[in-house]
């Protein structure tokens, strides 16, 4: 008997060490094909070059570097605007002041509505966006209205229910811990949330925000639509910009060859490059959390 | 008992002289398998009219039509991966020489140039056309119109419409760079009707009540005026096979050049042409 069980258990090893070596073997290959498709763009000298600001094709410039500044600066200013709506949120949701009837229904109202958005495919954010908000910024700001205070916004909107419930998720815990000793202490769940469970809990926030503003940078529906796709640096809100991945999007559906279609990889090891840095400061974040946990 | 049979005779009589009147479908007749179609969004629905027509007449046969654009067209059919890429360019030599593809313009399609319906300007000359995409003017007021920035909103780079309205109506310019890029008719179309001081370009069959068609050098974006070559800024619609079509492609494309595929094309918004005179005009 027990060694049939050693047996059952050995063999499970197996397969989720086959499973997972699968898994990275394929991510590996992923990434190796795209720097190695990327290399002839990437290496290619001259002014129209991949990692140089212009891009017009029709003069044999190919640089996506503007595009590079374009989701940047999306995805910054989405996460300006997204980060502290959503630590307003959290606060509210987890530290009421009022208790009566009609502040818990709408906190659980709320807190539905956060998963519900969480749900929401962007292209309806976008259709939206494209009715309501371009021709109120086309009001407010000049222009046509696809800018990147648009997109920048409607991107925000996007990150918010995510990092809301992942800080929630975080934070939830902790605070119910620690609150009949800060309560007992005379402390608000306010004050116990931002002077003892935030400071303990920054990989958590970290890890919160990376994820806002790597969801931010990888979307590609909302800049499509609503930034107005300019290849150009970004030059203010009401300025267009094009995204990266808005690039890859629209390059990708007319070309087949070709210093264009080269620089979609180029794009993309862009991106992969992002992400990956992103990924890793995210596990440094982790791995500081736990050993100061064990510090402690 | 006689009557009825006599009856139920003349109706199967009946219905088979409408299914031989169906000319066009005769071929699909005892045929079984599938086409896979990919390619240009302009095409789309005049594939699907044929489609829907074909797989009616015949349940063997099973026909799917997708878009992706004039490069994932080449591209698919390039790779085998469907049976017709359509274009709404015409091939690069390179393509022809990569991939060995055989090239079927079948329709028409006129670019417009268009504007808000708002707006009162209702006809540009090339120049002041070529003026306002370059960014010399920007003002309607400089054009008849009000006083009011001229919003330039232009396709994708690559786009079939795109190069055909800088190649025709831009004599090959550019577009100023800061013009915002949409990337297809209907974004397009969204753009223009949301935005009264807005200008871009969209194919002729997509001009409806939302956006107002420009005559251009006085020449008004219509059908006739496309299909007679009164109106200058047109190109042709293509489908691509990888080597001679055989089969039920070979048919298919033969079901697009019948009056059936004419009527199809008709209804979509683009001129039909003939198999003959193309492969004259290819073969230029």
């Amino acid at each position: 008997m027990l060694r049939d069980a050693r047996q059952e258990k050995d063999g499970f090893r197996v397969c989720v060490q086959a499973s997972a070596a699968l898994a990275l073997l394929g991510i590996a290959l992923l990434c190796l094909m795209i720097a190695g498709m990327a290399v002839p763009a990437l290496l290619q000298n001259g002014d129209g070059h991949a990692l140089s600001v212009v891009w017009n094709p029709a003069a044999g410039r190919f640089g996506i570097l503007g595009m590079l500044a374009g989701s940047a600066a999306l995805a910054v200013c989405a996460l300006c605007l997204g980060g502290p709506l959503s630590f307003a949120l959290l606060c509210w949701q987890l530290c009421p002041d009022n208790h009566g009837p009609l502040s818990r229904i709408s906190r659980r109202l709320m807190g539905a509505l956060l998963h519900f958005m969480t749900a929401v495919p962007t292209v309806v954010y976008g259709f939206a966006a494209v009715f309501l908000l371009t021709p109120f910024l086309r009001g407010a700001l000049g222009g046509s209205g696809f800018c990147l205070a648009g997109a920048a916004l409607m991107l925000a909107l996007l990150i918010v229910p995510t990092m809301t419930l992942v800080l929630r998720a975080g934070l939830e815990a902790r605070l119910a811990a620690l609150l009949p000793h800060g309560l007992a202490l005379g402390m608000s769940r306010l004050q116990l949330l931002w002077h003892c469970v935030l400071p303990q809990c920054r990989p958590v926030v970290m890890a919160a925000l990376l994820l806002g503003f790597a969801r931010a940078l990888g979307d590609t529906l909302l800049p499509l639509m609503l930034s107005g796709n300019t290849p150009q640096l970004p030059q203010g809100p009401a300025s267009g910009v094009r995204a990266l991945t808005a690039h890859m999007a629209m390059t990708a559906a007319n070309e087949t060859g070709g210093a264009a279609y080269d620089s979609l990889f180029a794009a993309g090891f862009l991106l992969l490059c992002a992400n990956a840095v992103i990924g890793l400061i995210a596990r440094r974040l982790a791995a500081d959390s736990r050993s100061g946990e064990a510090r402690s | 008992m006689k009557k009825i049979a006599a009856t139920l005779a003349a109706v199967a009589m009946s219905v088979w002289a409408v299914s031989a009147q169906a000319g066009p479908l005769d071929a699909f007749k005892g045929q079984k398998g599938t086409v896979d179609i990919a390619g240009g969004t302009a095409h789309v629905p005049v594939m699907k009219k044929a489609a829907q027509a074909i797989m009616a007449a015949n349940g063997d046969i099973r026909i799917t039509v997708t878009g992706g654009g004039s490069g994932a067209g080449v591209k698919k059919v390039g790779e085998g991966l469907v049976n017709i890429g359509n274009t709404g360019r015409a091939l690069k030599p390179e393509e022809v020489k990569k991939y060995g593809l055989v090239t079927f313009p079948f329709a028409i399609d006129g670019v417009a140039v268009a504007v808000n319906p708002k707006n009162p300007v209702s006809s540009l000359s090339k120049q002041q056309v070529k003026d306002i995409f370059a960014g010399k003017i920007a003002n309607w007021k400089q054009v008849g119109g009000a006083d009011a920035p001229i919003n330039v909103y232009v396709r994708e780079d690559g786009s079939g419409t795109r190069e055909t309205f800088e190649e025709k109506a831009l004599d090959k310019g550019t577009s100023k760079a800061d013009a915002n890029v949409l990337n297809s008719n209907g974004a397009m179309k969204t753009g223009i009707a949301r935005d009264p001081d807005g200008i871009g370009y969209v194919g002729i069959g997509h001009l409806d009540a939302s956006i107002k068609g420009v005559a251009f050098d006085g020449k008004a974006p219509t059908q006739v005026n496309a299909a007679d070559g009164t109106y200058p800024v047109t190109r042709l619609l293509y489908m691509n096979t990888k080597g001679e079509p055989t089969g039920l492609t070979k048919l298919f494309i033969g079901y697009i050049f019948s009056p059936d595929g004419e009527a199809a094309i008709k209804a979509s918004g683009y001129i039909p042409v003939k198999p003959a005179a193309d492969k004259a005009k290819a073969g230029k």
